[in-house]
C-alpha cells in the first residue's frame, strides 16, 4: 500500500515537472514550430505521464494525456504544423491534467470533473489538420514512429471506465523502457534531470548546521595544530581543513535556486493574457540564472505573476494604439535580475503606456486617499508610488484580468514581509519599471571584515568601491571639515566620510596605527567613505536574519559566524549612510519608521543635503550638494583673462569662473584667495566664485517660490535663515560659457 | 501579542507541571519545561551597537545565531557584578529562539496546581508584567516567568509596525 502512495507521489513530482517545461516549450514552439528538438521534448514530458498513469490505473488522465499524444505526435512527424488554435488545444489539455493531478493529490482519486471538452477538441483538431495536411497515412493509424506498442492499448483506454487490464499494463511498461532508450542518446537536457535529485529541505538544513558545527571543531583543531610538531598530524588537519571548506560551500549550494526556476512559467502567463487582451507582448528574461534562497523564491512568486499580469492588461497598450504611438506593435516585458549591494535586484520593465501622473493624482483625490494639499506637494515620482495603497487601481475599466483594486498593495506588503522594498518609475507613454529589492537571508555573500570600536564588521563586497589609506602626512591634512562634516578629495571629488565607530557610538580604539583607512562605499547612486581602524580581509559570508529584537536597527543587514565561531553583524551601508546623513534618499517608508526616530526624522522623504554659502554679504544662498564637484581656492594671482572671460588653469584644463555677486548684481568682495564651487556641466568644469563657504546642512526643504527670479529656484529657511536656493544651470548657462554643448 | 496573551491565559488555569529554575539577583524563577530549549554554560558575546540596553549581544549557538536578552536589565534589577559570568537558559518563543541571561541555573522542578496563585498585588515594577504567577512551595516562592514577554524589547514593538 505504502508502496504504491511512494509510487503516486512520486510520479506527481515528476509529472509536475514535465508541465512546467512544457508550458514553456509550447510557447516556444509557437514561435519556431518546426523546432524538432522542442517537439521531440514535448512528447516526451505527455508520453511519460501517459505511460506511467495508465500503469497507476488514472483512466480519465490517461484518456486526456492520449488524445494529447496522438496530435503531438503528428506534429512531431510532420504530419501537420503547430498553429495557434493547436497550441490553444495543447495547453487546455496541459491545464486538465494539472487540474487531474492536483485533484490526485489532495484526494487521491482524479476527480468528478469532466474533460470530454478537452478531448474532443484535441480530436476534431487531430482530424481537421489531418485532412488539411497533406497527409502520408490514415489519419485514424497509429503514426509510423510512435511506439506502437503503447498506442494499441491505451487506444482502447479513453472511454473505458475499468481499470486497464493487466496485460497491456506489463507492455506499456516495456513500451517505456524501450523508449527510454533513444532519449538518453539523443537528448542531452534528459541526460540532465537525470544526474539530479530531489532532497528533503529540512534535510539540507540540518546538514547546513552540522556543517556550521563542523567548521567550528576544524577551526579549533587549526588552532591547536600551531603547537604541534607531528607532521603527519599537521598534514591531516590541512586535509581536514580542506574538505570541510568545500563541504561547507557545497552544502550552502544546495539551498539555493536560480530565480529561472519562478521565471519559467511566465512566458505561458503572457501569451494566455495577451491573446485574451488581444495584444501582442514578448517576455524577455536577464540573468535567469540568479541564485536565490529557496525560501525566498517561493515569497515572491505571487507578486511577480502579479506585476506581469498588471503589465499585460494595464502597461502593454493594443497593437494598434502601439503603432499610432509609433512603437513596434509587439510589446515587450523585461525581466532582469542580479546581485547587488548585499540584496537581490528584480525588475520588472515595460515598454507600454506607463502611468500618467496626473491620472494617478486624480483617482488617489477621488478615492479620498490624499488630501488636496497633500497631492499637490508629492512629486510625480511619490504620486506614482500611491498605485501601491491599498484600494487604488487605475485601470479604465475593471477587467477580469486585473484592476479590482486590489493587488498592487498586496504585492507591497508581501515583498515587504520578506525584508524586501519595491520602488516604481513610469514615464507615461513610455513604460513602467518596478524595481524589487529583496535581502539574501540566507546567502553567501563575499564581504570585507572591518574593525571599529574594537567590534568586526563585514561590509558586503557588492557596494564596496575602494580602499583608500592615508599616512603621514595625509592622514593629518587629507581630511577636511565643513560646519561639522568630514569630507575627502577623491580625486578631487568631494567624498563625505562617516567614523564607523561614531556612528555605531562606540568608543574609538587607540591604534599605534595613525593612518586613516577609509572604505569608499555605494549606497543608492551615492559615494561615502567610511574611517574604519583596521581593514581585515575579504571572506565568503553566510547571512543570517537578526532576531526580531533587532529589527529596528537600519544599520545592520544581518550577522555572520566568522571562522573563530564568533558572531559578527553585517553592516547594511543603505541603512548605515542614512543614519550617518551621507545619504539621503530613503527605501520604504516602513524601514524608515523602523529606524530609531532621530533617524527617521532626518531621512523623511524631502530630506537633502545642502551646501550653503554667501555669494556675496548679502546674499546666502544653498545648492544640493550632490551638483558640487569640487571646492576649491585660487590665489587671484592666478586668474587669467581670455577674452571677456575670466579663467584659471586647472588640473591642464581652463576652468572658466562665473563671479555669484557679479551675476546677481552685487559689490564684489576683494577676498583672497577666491572661493570657488566647481561643477561638472555637460562634461566640462566651470567654477562659481562666491564670497565664503558657510556649512553643509541636511534637512527637509520646503521651496517658498514667491521669491522665484532668474537664478533663484526659491527660498528656504535653513539654520533659522532665510537663504535663497540657486538654479546653477541658469546661472551657467546665461554666463553663455557653453552654448554648443547645450544646443 | 495575541498569541502570547492566549498562552498566558491558558495557562493559568492549567499551570505547568514541571519547571526549569534559576537565580536571578535573589529571585527565584522557573520557565515552562516545554519551552527550554536548553541551558549552557556562558557563551561569548557579540555586543550590538545601537541596539537596546536589554539586548546584550549575539551568541552562536552551533551556527544559529541567538540574540541574548540580560533578563537583569529586563526585569530593572541591578546589573550583576563585575566578572560574574552570567548562563543562558535558551528558550523557544513565537518570535524564535532566544537566550535569556540569568544568574544561576536551578534545578528542574515538579509543581502542582494547588500551589499556584496569582502574582500577588504588592510585586510590582517590570517583575509583575513578566511573571504569570507564584507556586508557593515549601520552603520558598518560585515566579514563574513569562518567556514570550521577556523576549519583546523595546524596538522590536516598531519593527513589527513597520511590516
Amino acid at each position: 500500500m505504502s508502496e504504491s502512495d511512494d509510487l503516486i507521489r512520486e510520479f506527481l513530482i515528476e509529472s509536475h515537472e514535465g508541465l512546467d517545461r512544457l508550458d514553456q516549450d509550447l510557447v516556444e514552439l509557437e514561435k519556431d514550430p518546426r523546432n524538432r528538438e522542442t517537439l521531440g521534448s514535448v512528447f516526451r514530458a505527455i508520453h511519460t505521464i501517459k505511460g506511467t498513469c495508465g500503469f497507476l490505473g488514472f483512466t480519465k488522465l490517461e484518456g486526456v494525456s492520449h488524445v494529447g499524444e496522438s496530435l503531438l505526435s503528428r506534429l512531431r512527424d510532420g504530419d501537420m504544423v503547430l498553429d495557434a488554435d493547436i497550441t490553444t488545444g495543447l495547453l487546455g489539455m496541459v491545464d486538465a491534467i494539472r487540474e487531474i493531478l492536483a485533484a490526485i493529490e489532495s484526494t487521491g482519486a482524479e476527480g468528478d470533473a469532466d474533460y470530454t471538452a478537452v478531448i474532443q477538441r484535441l480530436q476534431e483538431l487531430n482530424e481537421q489538420k489531418g485532412q488539411a495536411a497533406r497527409t502520408v497515412a490514415a489519419p485514424a493509424a497509429p503514426p509510423v514512429a510512435a511506439p506502437a506498442v503503447v498506442e494499441v492499448p491505451s487506444a482502447a483506454a479513453p472511454a473505458a471506465p475499468a481499470p486497464p487490464p493487466p496485460a497491456p499494463v506489463a507492455e506499456a511498461v516495456v513500451a517505456h523502457a524501450e523508449d527510454a532508450e533513444p532519449v538518453t542518446t539523443d537528448d542531452r537536457k534528459g541526460a540532465v534531470s537525470d544526474s539530479s535529485l530531489r532532497v528533503d529541505v529540512g534535510l539540507v538544513d540540518k546538514l547546513m548546521n552540522l556543517v556550521g558545527e563542523l567548521v567550528l571543531a576544524r577551526n579549533q583543531i587549526l588552532q591547536f595544530t600551531t603547537t604541534q610538531n607531528d607532521a603527519s598530524f599537521v598534514n591531516a588537519t590541512q586535509r581536514l581543513n580542506l574538505v570541510t571548506s568545500e563541504l561547507q560551500e557545497g552544502v550552502m549550494k544546495t539551498r539555493m535556486q536560480p530565480i529561472g526556476n519562478v521565471w519559467s512559467k511566465f512566458p505561458r502567463v503572457v501569451r494566455d493574457l495577451a491573446s485574451m487582451c488581444g495584444k501582442q507582448v514578448r517576455i524577455e528574461m536577464e540573468g535567469k540564472e540568479t541564485d536565490l534562497d529557496r525560501t525566498i523564491i517561493e515569497a515572491i512568486k505571487d507578486p511577480l505573476t502579479h506585476i506581469i499580469r498588471n503589465s499585460v492588461d494595464h502597461g502593454i497598450e493594443s497593437p494598434a494604439d502601439r503603432i499610432a504611438r509609433g512603437k513596434r506593435a509587439e510589446g515587450t516585458i523585461r525581466l532582469r535580475a542580479f546581485h547587488e549591494g548585499g540584496q537581490i535586484n528584480i525588475e520588472i520593465s515595460d515598454d507600454g503606456a506607463g502611468i500618467a501622473a496626473e491620472k494617478v493624482r486624480q483617482r488617489a483625490l477621488q478615492r479620498g486617499l490624499v488630501t488636496t494639499d497633500q497631492s499637490q506637494r508629492l512629486s510625480d515620482h511619490d504620486v506614482i508610488k500611491l498605485i501601491f495603497l491599498p484600494g487604488f487601481s487605475t485601470a479604465e475599466k475593471i477587467t477580469n484580468v486585473s484592476g479590482r483594486g486590489v493587488g498592487m498593495d498586496v504585492v507591497k506588503t508581501n515583498i515587504e514581509k520578506i525584508g524586501g522594498t519595491v520602488d516604481i518609475q513610469s514615464v507615461a507613454g513610455s513604460g513602467t519599471t518596478l524595481k524589487i529589492k529583496i535581502p539574501l537571508t540566507l546567502a553567501i555573500i563575499p564581504a570585507l571584515m572591518v574593525s571599529s570600536g574594537g567590534e568586526r564588521f563585514a561590509i558586503p563586497q557588492v557596494s564596496l568601491l575602494e580602499l583608500v589609506r592615508l599616512e603621514g602626512m595625509q592622514a593629518s591634512s587629507g581630511i577636511e571639515r565643513i560646519g561639522k562634516a568630514l569630507f575627502y578629495r577623491l580625486r578631487g571629488n568631494l567624498l563625505p566620510l562617516v567614523h564607523l565607530h561614531s556612528a555605531l557610538r562606540l568608543d574609538p580604539v587607540n591604534t599605534t596605527d595613525d593612518a586613516v583607512n577609509i572604505v569608499v562605499l555605494k549606497a543608492d547612486q551615492r559615494q561615502f567613505g567610511l574611517v574604519v581602524e583596521t581593514v581585515h580581509d575579504t571572506e565568503e559570508i553566510v547571512v543570517k536574519p537578526l532576531g526580531k529584537q533587532l529589527k529596528g536597527l537600519t544599520a545592520f543587514a544581518g550577522a555572520t559566524i566568522m571562522g573563530d565561531g564568533r558572531v559578527a553583524l553585517i553592516l547594511d551601508v543603505l541603512g548605515l549612510g542614512q543614519m550617518a546623513q551621507v545619504v539621503s534618499e530613503t527605501r520604504s517608508s516602513g524601514n524608515a519608521a523602523a529606524a530609531s526616530s532621530e533617524a527617521a526624522a532626518s531621512t523623511s522623504e524631502d530630506t537633502r543635503t545642502l551646501l550653503v554659502f554667501q555669494a556675496s554679504e548679502r546674499d546666502r544662498m544653498a545648492l544640493p550638494l550632490s551638483l558640487v564637484a569640487r571646492l576649491e581656492e585660487f590665489p587671484r594671482s592666478l586668474l587669467e583673462q581670455s577674452g571677456d572671460r575670466t579663467v584659471v588653469q586647472y588640473r591642464g584644463e581652463i576652468l572658466p569662473l562665473v563671479s555669484l555677486a557679479r551675476y546677481f548684481h552685487r559689490p564684489e568682495a576683494q577676498v583672497d584667495p577666491l572661493q570657488v564651487i566647481v561643477f561638472s556641466f555637460h562634461d566640462q568644469h566651470v567654477g562659481l566664485i562666491v564670497e565664503r563657504i558657510v556649512d553643509i546642512v541636511q534637512q527637509v526643504v520646503v521651496v517658498d517660490q514667491r521669491h522665484r527670479r532668474r537664478g533663484i529656484i526659491g527660498s528656504t529657511v535653513l539654520q533659522q535663515q532665510v537663504t535663497d536656493l540657486l538654479d546653477a544651470d541658469a546661472v551657467i548657462a546665461d554666463a553663455g560659457l557653453f552654448e554648443a554643448a547645450v544646443a | 501579542m495575541t498569541p502570547s496573551e492566549f498562552a498566558h491565559a491558558t495557562d493559568q488555569r492549567t499551570p505547568p507541571r514541571q519547571v526549569a529554575t534559576f537565580m536571578l539577583d535573589q529571585l527565584y524563577f522557573g520557565v515552562e519545561v516545554l519551552k527550554v530549549q536548553e541551558v549552557i554554560r556562558y557563551q561569548e558575546l557579540t555586543r550590538i551597537p545601537l541596539a537596546p540596553p536589554v539586548v546584550e549581544g549575539l551568541i552562536n549557538l552551533r551556527g544559529q545565531i541567538v540574540t541574548a536578552i540580560e533578563l537583569r536589565r529586563r526585569l530593572g534589577l541591578a546589573d550583576r557584578k563585575d566578572g560574574a559570568l552570567p548562563m543562558n537558559v535558551v528558550v523557544r518563543t513565537s518570535d524564535g529562539v532566544v537566550s535569556l541571561l540569568v544568574d544561576e541555573i536551578g534545578d528542574v522542578v515538579e509543581v502542582a496546581e494547588a500551589q499556584f496563585e496569582q502574582a500577588p498585588d504588592t510585586l510590582a515594577g517590570p517583575t509583575r508584567d513578566l511573571v504569570r504567577g507564584v507556586y508557593k512551595l515549601k520552603d520558598r516562592l518560585l515566579l514563574l516567568l513569562d518567556e514570550e514577554r521577556a523576549a519583546v524589547v523595546d524596538g522590536s514593538d516598531a519593527g513589527e509596525r513597520a511590516h
